[in-house]
């Protein structure tokens, strides 16, 4: 396993503006190698905006970023050969097989062709997929499907995965079973950057920050900001920060950039 | 390279794994040309005529030969009284009856007039003007090659009409190369532009902007099979008219090939410009069925001519592109100029593309920033 210290993500001062309006307020966070860090937020938080910006997809307005060691003003080509991406919806072709959605994917990002098949068995092998992989994806239960997304989406052997509300819509025992890969992609050294709605997922997350107003107004491990908020669930907690207008007012400064 | 070629191969199999889009692609020029080839053409080819003839001599019967021999009638059945009309119309076969009077022959040789009747099914009002006028013209020739020597008494002067390009007034001459047009246009647009939209509501462009692949090569590799799968439709729809037409291209292949390039390639620019404004796939096939379909078919003088529309539509239609086509592909095939006399329409092609191409640029640049 990596060491705890190496940085794969550094955010310092990152603004993105739209106009006059401000998506990203001075983020200031750092992520680091093998962890598995939680993003939330209510939506129009901002979420989105810095997802883009740390995947190389917009450039930021001011500040310093930096994602698996390559500047994201300059060097998104890079960037975007050493990330993983996932969203809700399900990434792979409906009307490709197993095996072809696989070589597409490999192939995209340039892995040869013998490291393709290589992956492929370990991976067939890996989810009992055998039987699987001249079948369409569309004949796939929900389940596997997702699970396979996940397996593409780090097949490439990634420095960070982004999981940009992987669990949405899918039923509780298949989130279990894909909080699972998780951690045992994040054992691998797989940084695995994650938003998501559900707020017991956010408890498996070793930390966690919370976006509001495009300001990041808590950031640390779940336990330490339930004892902070005094609260018995980072629900609770998400109430008390993320919706402050309608909880009363806790106070909001001197939490971001924390650690 | 090796990521691109990946890429593109997807596009291929998605295209031949889904039997919709096949069809669109090559089963509904081939229709389009049948259709309008056969169904919608205005000359009449083996048309059923029933004979109800009352003399039986010979005159009648010569006459009858000359009828059907001619190539735009074949004898359907022969009638024994007039209730049968009727009869024989229901049947469906039949478009016209011709009915021969008694002492046909006898009258004609002692009156020098004799009557004969056209009845024809007026349900198909075009087909049975068509048919009174073809059978009218074919009795007279025959009434002048019996007067033949002698010039006394029934000469009758018909207008000889002629025509230019198309002699024959054979109409589906005409409906080739706007069909080619209209295919076109559909085909490049409409299909580019919905599976651009596919890939933005499955999600999967999310993922393949997010990839190394540059967005140049995203759209490249999401072309180029619709453009290699045109042309090959090009060369179908020209082999089809030529083969179940006799179509021949008159002007230089070469030049309406290139032409029909440089129209795909605006076609395809064009549904992508679609695609950078459409969210959904339903908006896609709603721009450019009722933006590009419509148009194309009322404006562009694929059916009425321009000459005679109001001035409105002839402004409306000169921002249409296929105007510009039908103009050159016309010219090529059926007259057969050369790039001289069309290199106007050409430059307007060209001009339209790199707008479109432009648009698009600008339009993505800004969904990504």
């Amino acid at each position: 396993m990596e060491k705890v210290q190496e940085k794969v993500i550094i955010a310092h001062d990152l603004v993105k503006k739209f106009g006059t309006f401000v998506a990203n307020d001075n983020l200031n966070f750092e992520v680091y190698a093998g962890e598995i860090f939680g993003f939330l937020g209510a939506n129009g938080a901002g979420k989105t905006t810095t997802i883009r910006i740390l995947s190389g997809l917009s450039k930021p307005t001011s500040g310093e970023v930096k994602v698996a060691g390559f500047d994201a003003y300059h060097q998104t080509e890079q960037i975007k050969k050493n990330i993983g991406y996932m969203c809700q919806k399900f990434s792979l072709y409906e009307d490709l097989t197993v095996k072809e959605n696989i070589v597409l994917y490999g192939g995209i990002y340039g892995m040869s062709r013998t490291l393709i098949s290589e992956r492929l068995r370990e991976l067939l092998e890996k989810l009992h997929f055998e039987e699987y992989e001249n079948r369409m994806i569309s004949d796939l239960p929900l389940g596997l499907r997702q699970k396979l997304a996940f397996s593409v989406a780090i097949l490439h052997n990634p420095k960070i995965v982004f999981l940009d509300e992987p669990t949405g819509g899918v039923d509780p025992i298949t989130r279990r079973q894909f909080w699972e890969s998780i951690y045992e992609t994040a054992s691998r050294g797989i940084t695995v950057f994650v938003t998501t709605h559900y707020m017991d997922e956010a408890e498996y997350c070793d930390r966690i920050s919370i976006m509001s107003d495009g300001k990041i107004v808590a950031l640390d491990t779940p336990a330490e900001l339930k004892k902070q908020y005094n609260s018995k669930s980072i629900d609770e907690v998400f109430i008390k920060i993320a919706r402050p207008a309608t909880q009363g007012s806790p106070p909001l400064g001197g939490l971001g950039g924390r650690n | 390279m090796k990521r691109f070629l990946g890429f593109v191969k997807k596009e291929f199999l998605h295209i031949f794994r889904d039997y919709r889009t096949l069809f669109i692609l090559f089963g509904i020029p081939a229709a389009q040309i049948l259709i309008f080839g056969y169904a919608v053409s205005t000359d009449i080819k083996n048309a059923g005529v029933a004979f109800l003839d009352l003399s039986h001599d010979e005159v009648t019967q010569k006459l009858t030969d000359k009828i059907i021999s001619s190539g735009f009638f074949k004898k359907t059945e022969t009638l024994l009284n007039y209730n049968d009309i009727d009869k024989v119309f229901k049947k469906g076969k039949t478009k016209a009856v011709i009915i021969f009077e008694a002492d046909f022959g006898k009258k004609l040789i002692s009156e020098g007039k004799a009557s004969l009747d056209i009845i024809a099914d007026g349900s198909e009002p075009n087909t049975a003007t068509l048919i009174t006028n073809y059978t009218a013209a074919i009795v007279n020739d025959f009434t002048m090659s019996l007067a033949g020597s002698s010039l006394n008494n029934s000469v009758h002067i018909s207008p000889e009409v002629k025509m230019f390009y198309n002699p024959e007034l054979k109409s589906n001459f005409m409906f080739v190369p706007g069909v080619i047009t209209l295919i076109l246009i559909l085909i490049c647009a409409l299909m580019t532009s919905v599976t651009i939209t596919r890939e933005k509501e499955f999600g999967t462009m999310e993922v393949l902007l997010v990839s190394p692949l540059r967005p140049v090569q995203i759209i490249l590799g999401k072309v180029i099979p619709y453009f290699i799968l045109s042309f090959i439709n090009v060369l179908l729809i020209l082999a089809l008219s030529w083969l179940v037409f006799e179509l021949p291209v008159k002007g230089s292949l070469i030049l309406l090939l290139a032409e029909c390039m440089l129209y795909i390639l605006m076609s395809l620019s064009l549904g992508i410009l679609i695609s950078t404004v459409s969210k959904t796939m339903q908006q896609a096939i709603f721009i450019s069925l009722i933006g590009l379909m419509l148009p194309t078919i009322l404006l562009s003088g694929f059916i009425f001519p321009i000459e005679n529309m109001p001035k409105i539509y002839d402004y409306i239609s000169s921002i249409l592109p296929p105007r510009y086509f039908i103009i050159i592909i016309k010219n090529i095939i059926i007259k057969g100029t050369g790039l001289f006399y069309i290199w106007k329409e050409t430059l307007i092609l060209i001009v339209m593309t790199l707008a479109f191409i432009g648009l698009s640029v600008r339009n993505f640049k800004i969904r990504l920033e």
